[in-house]
């Protein structure tokens, strides 16, 4: 009986390989694991002590923190972190109104809540719409300190949000909700038609609780924020529209879109910053003009949605041809299909270079100083020109560059959570 | 299995003169098909024959170029034309399984099923959700609603998408090598759903190597090779009895190894 069985029987179950564990092990294992290994950590162990050591040493044992002029810091050996102490107000808000420089440092932190809130996906719905509302409102009124809001922009969102809301909803929703928002629509409709008609008058609703302070006094860090932040914002859907375009079977818009995109990637930002402040007032009739402000937040968006578009188009292209079949068996249209199956898996590929891109914009903003923009950098730049403080310019790069790499930190970190947010559950 | 009397009944597909080029290729040349309703065909043929081509044809992922395609929606006959609305009203009769799955990988098999019903037929969202269960019961995965398609094995995958098809209620379903990528032990669970598919009474036409299938749920059997349909007889005379030479050395390859 065991001999008719012996041929079928199963093998006993192995223990997998013993794994060594535990801190002797590992460093055995990954820098002592043979005499040129062992040397070469002992080399560049003893390098980045001697560099912790001496970097130590001179930004906080020798360093200056509080002093009158640079004079306290000549000769100390150390940081001259008193520059910093001392013009810290000038980097992060520039000229703005001294006394008012409270209100930058709220919009700074109401750009920073609306930002961490866009970072979590259970607000990417209805709600995002709504936090980037506040936040953008809060933010500019708080920069601006009195804004004036047409009434017809208010019809125009009434408008907008009405179909946005009747195109999305009307298969799933209730009759009372559907009904909502077709009173929204008519009712944006009905303020746009009497006001072209001329039965209505333009008018505005003011909210002036502060003293205005134009784009021209802007600067510093919020200068910065919120050209990336509102640059990428608007260049990111207009990047996939171009993408999207680039791709269509329309000979026309297919030839706009890589025509567009060709020629802004084929030109510098700096060139595409300088058309946007000098060149295009000269083209525009007299007594219209734009703010130079805007027009630096225009350019910055053409230029991010060229980059955007192109990363995007390399996720459509590495979807498989079996999913645009599906989708198109099934009869979605094309709206359908792009939101539901072609984009959810198109920018997951892309979040990495997508993310990539979005780092090196909001870096690439500082070259607005060539337009007499003062952001972020050019502010710290400004700090170094007080005769009272010459000589020491390392401290405030330092300190600039400290800022920068919070922020581009941050947005790499959060490209990894994203990826592994979004690809839960579908690996197995 | 019951014999079902065909001649009486209506044709749902028809295929006249239909002919197409990929660029110089001639990949479909006059080929002439009607298919009633309830009918099951099964097309064969050797790779490069234009059998996928041809039912890929039906609901327009391939365009033809000549000739004629009409599908009968709701009684009415819809001729295939660069018309969208003719396009979109022959898919949503028309549901199509792939040999490649083509489920959507980063939705859910429940969503997976209930976005064309939701989206194209305007259905409650419930109502959606109540049928895809019932369907994924039929398939005998219900158990499976909330995973993602990786998550699952190839044959699942399969039993997944044909139930996706029949989510949209279509009157016909095109099966192209729905066993091609599978493993050989996941064959059997999906020809058995096509099976159980075919007795209800579902209009098929399958494209398949299976001639097992052909031989016990097919109504005809159509061989095809150089873009031509060679030859079509029922199974039994098909199998049995061919008559075209290209035939007896395409069904003496695939059936003796």
């Amino acid at each position: 009986m065991s001999q008719a069985t012996e041929a079928g029987q199963v093998a006993p179950a192995r223990l997998p390989p013993t794994v060594d564990t535990g801190a002797i092990a590992w460093l055995r294992k990954n820098l002592f694991s043979s005499v040129g290994n062992s040397l070469t950590t002992i080399v560049l162990a003893g390098l980045l002590v001697w560099l912790a050591v001496w970097f130590i040493d001179w930004a906080l044992l020798k360093a200056t923190f509080q002093a009158e002029s640079g004079q306290a810091c000549v000769g100390t050996g150390g940081a001259c972190w008193a520059l910093i102490n001392d013009k810290l107000r000038l980097i992060f808000f520039g000229s703005f109104p001294y006394e008012e420089q409270w209100r930058p440092l709220l919009a700074i932190l109401a750009m920073i809540a609306m930002l961490v809130l866009s970072c979590d996906r259970r607000m990417w719905n209805w709600r995002l719409a709504i936090v980037w509302a506040i936040g953008s409102f809060v933010t500019f009124l708080l920069m601006f300190g009195q804004i004036h809001i047409p009434v017809t922009l208010i019809f125009v969102v009434a408008l907008l949000a009405g179909a946005g809301g009747y195109l999305l909803r009307r298969a799933t929703a209730p009759d009372m909700e559907r009904i909502a928002w077709i009173v929204l629509m008519a009712l944006g409709a009905l303020y746009l038609v009497l006001r072209v008609a001329g039965v209505i008058r333009g008018a505005a609703i003011p909210v002036a609780p502060f003293e205005y302070v134009e784009t021209g006094l802007w600067g510093g860090l919020p200068v910065t924020m919120i050209l990336a932040t509102y640059g990428l914002a608007a260049a990111f859907p207009y990047g996939i529209l171009l993408a999207l375009g680039r791709r269509s079977n329309l000979p026309l818009i297919r030839a706009l879109c890589v025509g567009f995109i060709e020629l802004i990637r084929g030109v510098p930002l700096i060139s595409l910053l300088i058309m946007a402040s000098f060149l295009l007032p000269l083209f525009l009739p007299p007594g219209v003009s734009f703010d130079k402000f805007l027009r630096a937040q225009v350019a910055v968006i053409l230029f991010a949605g060229a980059y955007i578009a192109e990363v995007v188009r390399g996720g459509l292209q590495s979807l498989p041809k079996g999913q645009f079949e599906a989708a198109d068996a099934m009869g979605l249209n094309y709206a359908q299909k792009t939101a539901f199956i072609v984009l959810p898996q198109a920018l997951r590929v892309v979040i990495p270079p997508l993310i990539n891109t979005f780092i090196g914009f909001f870096k690439d903003t500082t070259l607005v100083l060539v337009i007499g923009i003062f952001d972020f950098l050019n502010t710290a730049n400004a700090a170094l020109v007080d005769p009272k403080w010459a000589g020491f310019p390392g401290e405030v790069y330092l300190f600039a560059a400290f800022v920068y790499f919070c922020f581009c930190y941050s947005m790499s970190r959060y490209s990894k959570y994203l990826e592994r947010e979004l690809n839960k559950g579908t690996q197995r | 299995m019951a014999v079902r009397n065909l001649n009486s009944a209506p044709a749902v597909i028809e295929l006249e003169q239909v002919n197409k080029w990929f660029g110089q290729f001639h990949v479909l040349t006059d080929i002439n098909l009607l298919v009633k309703q309830s009918e099951k065909i099964v097309i064969c043929g050797p790779s490069g024959s234009g059998k996928s081509t041809l039912i890929r044809c039906i609901n327009r992922l391939e365009e033809h170029q000549a000739g004629t395609i009409a599908v009968r929606v709701d009684g009415q006959r819809i001729e295939l034309t660069n018309d969208v609305k003719n396009i979109e009203a022959i898919r949503k009769e028309v549901g199509m399984v792939f040999q490649s799955f083509n489920l959507f990988p980063h939705l859910t098999i429940l969503d997976n099923l209930t976005l064309a019903p939701i989206w194209v037929k305007k259905m409650p969202k419930k109502e959606a959700e109540a049928i895809a269960m019932s369907l994924l019961e039929r398939v005998r995965i219900p158990e499976q609603a909330l995973k993602y398609p990786g998550q699952l094995s190839g044959g699942q995958q399969q039993r997944v998408a044909i139930a996706r098809a029949l989510c949209m209620r279509p009157q016909i379903m095109l099966f192209d090598e729905p066993t091609s990528a599978l493993d050989p032990e996941m064959v059997k669970e999906v020809l058995d759903v096509m099976i159980e598919l075919a007795n209800e009474g579902m209009t098929m036409l399958v494209v398949t190597h299976e001639m097992g299938f052909a031989r016990s749920v097919a109504d005809r059997v159509i061989f095809m090779d150089f873009g031509e349909i060679v030859e079509q007889a029922p199974p039994a005379e098909f199998f049995a009895n061919p008559r075209n030479e290209r035939t007896r050395l395409f069904l003496s390859q695939i059936l003796h190894h």
